[in-house]
């Protein structure tokens, strides 16, 4: 059920971002989804890819600091109030989004989207019982 | 054995004493008659070596201080023949000219024994190998601590500063038991250590003598956790001899013996000059009573302590100095406040996630100083949230306000952002117009 997310820590530098880019497609590595988060100082990548190993090691190798989070994708119906159809049942519930970013489905005609809740247990029992599609890791990264 | 020389560490004060003031005496006639500095300072003071008669006439003396040192640069204030000088060393001269120190064989032998028992009260034996990561060359320490170590009948790797990787493997492979270094390189060697995969846990160091540079009492946690080994603090610097002026004991960790057959040491009020009392924090002043080469009368450390007189569970009888909390020159005024880096790394270090990587810039901006304190985000302070890191910033800077009194913006920069020393740890920038 959960996906693996890497994130890493960069400073607000110009070409920062190229060079973390650069540096996964030396390793052959490939970028399924990102978001940027960011303050006047500094910003945290996440990361959905093909092959966390390598990407966590090279980047390591590179010097910048890689956490690892776990992750859901779920699948959004793309029709009017189909992300409302997942956020309702979590809020009634009391489960808070920390953050979430799209992923890019070539397959599919919904939209998959990534969430990160503190409590995933919660968050997948109560979308698996309104019937919300949760995607696997291990398809997650080969889309 | 856990004390290199029992008769001489172990002396009671008063014999200890009566040493002091015979060899003071000896020192000062020497240097009256072989150093026109001296001969010229004492001159305007109007005494003569003779009138000292006692350990506290010794306080009539003028000081010492850097500049006298540069003036006579470089020979000047040696007092004997280049003919008998057998080693030269000098200081980094990041603030200015170099100092430079020279040696007699006497005083090549009186260091390596003032080493050697450093290290048995650091906790070493003649059975142990000592990685000594200090650098060799002008630089004290690495040559300092080797010959110390082969006094003691160590075996000593002398593998110097720089080349970490290799240093990694040669601490994996050869298993030395004591490792010697400047905390900061030390900290570097851990990084790279972990880098490779290699954990200290797995090395066979029992104890870490570091110094060179001053560091905390949490700094000795961090280090302590992470190398594995008992961290203990050594002091000295080149215009007094080098490393092995002072050092803790290995059994009470609890401020550093000074070895007081061959260094008188008096703490000041560096404002006013007048003589603190034991306990007092002030500058801590040396004369050496042994040195041939280079004797210093009343020379101003720059160095903040106290002396602590109490007896001590190893049962050394030389007078402790407490940690150096920092340095008259490196106090920063930032807004009227006065702010010690040594003070904002112990705020630092309470925080368990902390890199102890960090550097202080301070500047002046519309006319108003400002601190920045730059912070490593390492693997263990990281976090993919946003407003984890922005808590962690804003509750360093308020634990900053609260200790210190002064407002300091934390950055939060990248990991090897801020520049790893060979040698000593570059804490302070300021950017400030002198």
């Amino acid at each position: 059920m959960r996906v693996e997310q890497i994130s890493i820590f960069l400073e607000n530098k110009a070409g920062r971002l190229a060079e973390v880019t650069a540096i996964l497609r030396d390793a052959n590595v490939n970028i399924r989804a990102l978001s940027l988060a960011d303050t006047t100082d500094f910003g945290i990548l996440r990361l959905i890819v093909n092959d966390n190993k390598t990407a966590e090691q090279t980047l390591k190798k590179e010097g910048f600091t890689v956490g690892k989070t776990n992750v859901l994708a779920i699948e959004v119906d793309d029709t009017p109030g189909g992300l409302n159809n997942v956020l309702d049942p979590l809020t009634s519930e009391g489960i808070n989004v920390e953050y979430m970013y799209a992923f890019a489905n070539p397959q599919g005609k919904n939209a998959i989207m990534i969430f990160r809740f503190h409590d995933l247990d919660r968050a997948i029992e109560i979308l698996k019982n309104k019937g919300i599609t949760i995607i696997n890791g291990a398809d997650v990264y080969n889309l | 054995m856990s004390i290199f020389n029992m008769d001489f560490e172990t002396m009671p004060r008063e014999a200890l004493e009566s040493i002091q003031l015979s060899r003071l005496k000896t020192t000062l006639e020497r240097v009256h008659a072989t150093v026109p500095f001296y001969k010229e300072t004492f001159k305007n003071a109007g005494i003569t070596p003779s009138d000292i008669k006692t350990l506290d006439d010794l306080r009539r003396i003028p000081f010492t201080v850097k500049q006298d040192l540069r003036d006579n640069y470089p020979y000047g204030m040696f007092a004997v023949p280049m003919a008998n000088v057998v080693r030269i060393h000098a200081s980094s001269g990041t603030t200015g000219l170099p100092t430079v120190v020279g040696y007699t064989r006497r005083d090549i032998e009186t260091w390596s024994e003032l080493m050697a028992r450093c290290l048995v009260a650091g906790g070493a034996t003649s059975n142990d190998i000592v990685h000594n990561a200090y650098g060799y060359g002008l630089f004290t320490g690495g040559l300092g601590v080797h010959y110390g170590a082969e006094k003691l009948g160590a075996s000593v790797i002398p593998v110097s500063g720089g080349n970490t990787k290799r240093q990694i493997v040669i601490m994996r492979d050869f298993k030395p038991t004591i490792l010697t270094g400047t905390p900061s390189y030390i900290l570097h060697l851990a990084e790279v250590a972990d880098e490779m995969g290699v954990s200290f846990a797995d090395l066979s160091f029992k104890s870490g003598i570091f110094g060179a540079e001053p560091w905390s009492e949490d700094m000795r946690t961090d280090l302590e956790t992470k190398l594995h080994l008992k961290a203990i603090d050594i002091y000295g610097l080149s215009e007094i001899m080098g490393p092995g002026v002072s050092i803790e004991c290995h059994e009470a960790q609890k401020g550093l013996h000074i070895f007081e057959d061959h260094f008188i040491a008096e703490i000041i009020d560096p404002d006013t000059g007048e003589n603190l009392a034991y306990g007092e924090t002030g500058e801590l002043v040396f004369t050496s009573i042994t040195k041939e080469a280079f004797p210093i009368i009343r020379y101003r450390t720059r160095d903040i302590t106290s002396l602590n007189p109490e007896p001590c569970i190893c049962g050394r009888t030389h007078v402790r100095m407490n940690k150096v909390s920092g340095r008259t020159d490196d106090m920063l005024i930032i807004r009227g406040v006065n702010v010690f880096p040594s003070q904002i790394e112990s705020v630092l270090m309470k925080s368990d996630n902390i890199q102890p990587h960090y550097q202080l810039v301070v500047d002046r901006i519309d006319n108003l100083d400002t601190l920045t304190v730059m912070v490593e985000v390492g693997r263990e302070l990281f976090s993919d949230e946003i407003k984890t890191l922005q808590n962690m910033e804003k509750k360093l800077s308020s634990d900053i306000k609260e200790y210190l009194g002064v407002s300091a913006k934390i950055k939060l920069v990248e990991p090897k952002t801020i520049e790893r020393s060979q040698g000593k740890a570059v804490r302070v920038i300021d950017r400030r117009k002198k």
